[in-house]
């Protein structure tokens, strides 16, 4: 019976593991890595939508987490695209070495 | 029972999502995030939505993380994470900035308490589809163009010549 679980339980968890996307991003430098971490910080709100429809019983959250997971995939499906353009090109995937827009 | 299941699920979540972070190789890095995708599912049916658990397994673990590893594979990398990195001093202040960010969630959450979740929502696909194709229907809709958009996106940025 899920009446026992708090809800801020499953707020506290998906605080960590979007802070874990999150550092993830900040941190690693490959960019696929970035890729996975990006799945990770969605992955949490989704959490979030679900504890939340849940609590409010209401379905509109399930909706979003279904939108989101939609989101995702087309980002998947570009990112990776970009990421064989790039190393087709740079021959590396750091993200370090793609700066010819900086600055 | 429940919140055993619940603590072994965020444990497994948690534990996974850091090893995404550790591990040198980005391959075993998705590996990873199969399991904390999986345990994630695992936590949405503790919350009754079975079919966003289904579909969380069948399109994130299933087709996104099958397409994460054929690239990886495809592209055939090695020794990736090279050392001196231009920007490493940045490490040391996105780690203080995310764990702030943490604390500041942590506080507005904290004022919630231990509401427990009351009752029942059936997130059965019955329900979700009811809504998807009536109060949903321009979202969906508009859904459909956008992953035709990406598709198209996708193609023209994997072409030969760019």
């Amino acid at each position: 019976m899920p009446g026992v679980i708090p809800l801020s339980w499953f707020l506290i968890l998906s605080a960590v593991l979007f802070l874990i996307g999150v550092l993830g991003f900040l941190i690693k430098r490959n960019i696929i890595a970035l890729l996975l971490s990006v799945e990770i910080m969605l992955n949490a709100v989704n959490l979030t939508f679900v504890a939340f429809s849940s609590w409010l019983h209401r379905i509109n959250g399930q909706i979003f987490v279904f939108f989101v997971l939609v989101v995702a995939a087309a980002e998947a499906a570009v990112g990776l695209a970009l990421v064989i353009a790039m190393f087709r090109n740079r021959e590396t995937l750091n993200v370090d070495r793609s700066n010819l827009l900086k600055w | 029972m429940t919140q055993v299941l619940f603590f072994l699920f965020a444990a497994l979540a948690i534990g996974a999502a850091i090893n995404v972070l550790a591990q040198k190789h980005v391959l075993y890095s998705a590996l990873s995030l199969i399991v904390h995708l999986v345990s994630v599912s695992g936590l949405f049916i503790l919350l009754q939505a079975d079919f966003l658990a289904v579909i969380n397994i069948i399109v994130y673990a299933g087709a996104i993380m099958v397409l994460f590893v054929f690239v990886i594979m495809l592209l055939n990398l090695h020794d990736l994470e090279e050392g001196a990195d231009r920007l490493r001093w940045l490490k040391f202040l996105g780690i203080p900035m995310a764990l702030f960010l943490l604390f500041m969630i942590l506080a507005a959450v904290i004022n919630i308490g231990g509401v427990p979740i009351q009752g029942l929502l059936s997130g059965s696909p019955d329900a979700i589809g009811r809504s998807l194709f009536t109060d949903y229907l321009l979202p969906f809709e508009a859904t459909s163009l956008l992953i035709l958009i990406a598709l198209m996106g996708a193609v023209i940025f994997a072409k030969k010549d760019l």
